[in-house]
């Protein structure tokens, strides 16, 4: 992506290619790119839906300029094909119309937030082999009735990537990189940037009205059907998370009891080999591998409860975030009242 | 054509009175593809999508821009291109169909007859829209026309381009990220709770609007408008007359249903570090 300078050989500029990027710490996506996630988000829900961003990587700043919906996918063998033509159609027309080829990323649309599942990952660690930098933005259309505007851009913490490509997730691994729940996934701040034609163009047709529709959106007092799905979610989560719970219980208690085993039999070797030093004879070796209760008892993954905690955190935000806002609207209602 | 001496000019006026939404979409689009445009291109040429409605308005939704070349007097569209653009969009919106088509600059030019005809040729009354991006007379004008033939007698003279009305619409999920769109550079998006707190300032603003009028007219100095008034008394008369110790009730009910379920959000979050705490801190013994 950098060109090189004319007193540097190739040779130069390819190996500081490879020195570390500068870490990603904003996106930057244009007023258009906004525009047309929320039109596809909003007109397919509450089906979910995807596309691919287009864009520039430039130093500290991923650049979105541009982007195109993907169809929604049946589950059929034939249909991988077609979408990977689509793709290929639609960034060869594209980029004869001059629009940046340059793959960024992906958006997808959630219900409520739920959107930290495996599918995620591995999506990430897909892109990840061919990109250098990918984004994913996820667009939540159920708040737009509530007047916010719900955009996040995430990526995968680097730390997170080593260990999941390992595939290593127990427990000693993760002390060491001291990774928590809360470090799989960052959230890059968004910057939003138009060209000066469409801003003009903007200003000139739409004039500063003093309330627009979002405000009343904002004022509505209704927002407990919100609030209800939010806590069903909540406790179906909470209800996986004690299953992943009972899971690590189970696999301890069970490596106690290996455990136990493992000293009694122990123990038996040695009084064994005690008896035979007496009778002179050659002690018996002290492990014995083929026997059963030596097999190493395999350690479940950690990775399914990190994402449900993740999940839950989210829900609480969420739940938090309202129920402020619950607060100021019912205390603006009782000034009201008082007048 | 010897029927008579003097032959009329058939001058269709608009029928249907047909008018014509475009979302913001479009223009952005439009923009975006100016902005783009080859170096030796003077104008855009694309494809508009949309559907018609009903009640016979054209809904323009969504755009494409397509490679054409213009000489003084030929036009060369990418018809190829067009077709491939259209079979991709429609594999995403299959309701989303050809309306119209649309060019920047100020006006009608002689070439934008033969590529209205060309696209007459896709759908039965295509919708041309001109995006003025040079800013001529200084304002920006976006204009919508739908071309109407002349016939002397039998024979076709020229097509006339009609102006038609042209709305803007926006869906309320485009209205909220509006004051971002309008603004060359925004430096993050607004959270939930800045966006309260501009909507609570405007509320205000309102009302405090609405008591300077009513100070003003009880003074004498403005002209009491009758409309306005009734208006004003509208507003006040809908809230509810409940007693105040109803009203209070409700109120505190509510406000106890959100501390609630603050509080269980609050413990679920608790439980987590907790749990995960005691999660990575066993040891294996």
């Amino acid at each position: 992506m950098a060109t090189a300078a004319p007193s540097r050989s190739f040779l130069q500029v390819a190996a500081t290619e490879e020195a570390v990027a500068p870490p990603l710490r904003v996106v930057q996506i244009e007023g258009l790119v906004i525009l047309k996630i929320i039109k596809h988000c909003t007109e397919c829900s509450p089906a979910l839906v995807t596309g691919q961003l287009l864009g520039l990587d430039v130093g500290s700043v991923l650049e979105v300029t541009n982007c195109f919906p993907f169809p929604i996918r049946e589950e059929d063998e034939e249909i991988e094909a077609e979408g990977a033509n689509y793709q290929l159609e639609m960034m060869r027309c594209l980029r004869e119309v001059n629009v940046d080829n340059n793959t960024v990323g992906w958006y997808q649309s959630t219900i409520l937030g739920n959107y930290q599942i495996v599918e995620l990952i591995e999506t990430f660690m897909n892109y990840q082999e061919n990109i250098k930098r990918c984004v994913c933005i996820i667009y939540d259309p159920s708040k737009a009735n509530l007047g916010a505007l719900a955009l996040k851009a995430l990526k995968l913490s680097d730390s997170f990537m080593e260990l999941y490509r390992n595939n290593e997730f127990n427990g000693e691994k993760l002390r060491e990189k001291n990774l928590s729940w809360v470090d799989i996934f960052e959230e890059i701040p968004i910057k939003v940037s138009n060209s000066a034609l469409v801003s003009a163009f903007m200003t000139e047709l739409e004039a500063d009205s003093p309330v627009n529709q979002s405000d009343y959106d904002r004022l509505k007092l209704s927002t407990n059907p919100f609030m209800e799905r939010n806590m069903e979610f909540l406790s179906e989560c909470m209800d996986d998370l004690s299953m992943e719970q009972q899971k690590f219980q189970f696999y301890y208690r069970n490596l106690s009891r290996q455990q136990a085993q493992q000293q009694a039999w122990l123990q038996k070797r040695r009084a064994e080999n005690m008896a035979r030093k007496a009778a002179g004879e050659e002690p018996l070796p002290e492990e014995d591998p083929s026997n059963p209760i030596f097999k190493p008892l395999p350690e479940p993954s950690r990775l399914d409860s990190y994402l449900i905690t993740n999940s839950v955190s989210n829900y609480c935000n969420q739940i938090n975030s309202l129920a402020g806002q619950s607060f100021s609207r019912l205390y603006l209602m009782k000034a009201l009242h008082e007048n | 054509m010897a029927l008579t001496d003097q032959t009329v000019l058939q001058f269709f006026p608009l029928s249907t009175s047909l008018s014509a939404k475009v979302h913001p979409l479009v223009i952005f689009n439009i923009c975006d593809c100016f902005v783009r445009r080859p170096d030796q291109a003077e104008r855009v040429i694309g494809t508009l999508l949309g559907s018609v409605l009903p009640d016979g308005t054209v809904d323009i939704r969504n755009s494409y821009v397509v490679p054409h070349n213009e000489s003084s007097d030929q036009v060369a569209l990418d018809i190829d291109y067009h077709h491939n653009m259209l079979s991709s969009h429609q594999k995403v919106n299959p309701k989303e169909v050809i309306v119209g088509w649309f060019s920047t600059g100020f006006g009608v030019t002689g070439g934008s007859a033969l590529i209205h005809e060309f696209y007459s040729r896709e759908i039965a009354n295509p919708v041309h829209l001109t995006v003025d991006t040079g800013f001529t007379n200084g304002e920006a004008s976006i204009k919508a026309f739908v071309s109407v033939n002349l016939s002397l007698g039998d024979q076709q003279l020229a097509a006339q381009f009609q102006e038609i009305p042209l709305d803007l619409r926006m869906v309320e999920a485009e209205r909220i990220g509006f004051d971002i769109l309008k603004t060359t550079a925004a430096d993050k998006l607004p959270t939930d709770m800045e966006g309260m707190e501009a909507t609570m300032e405007r509320l205000l603003a309102l009302i405090d609007d609405t008591y300077k009028y009513v100070d003003d007219v009880v003074e004498g100095r403005v002209a009491p408008d009758n409309t306005i008034g009734r208006f004003i008394s509208d507003t006040v008369s809908s809230i509810p007359k409940i007693s105040p110790s109803a009203f209070d009730k409700l109120v505190n009910d509510s406000l106890q249903d959100q501390l609630l379920l603050l509080y269980l959000s609050s413990i679920t979050r608790t439980q987590l570090s907790l749990a995960e705490k005691l999660n990575t801190a066993a040891q294996i013994l």
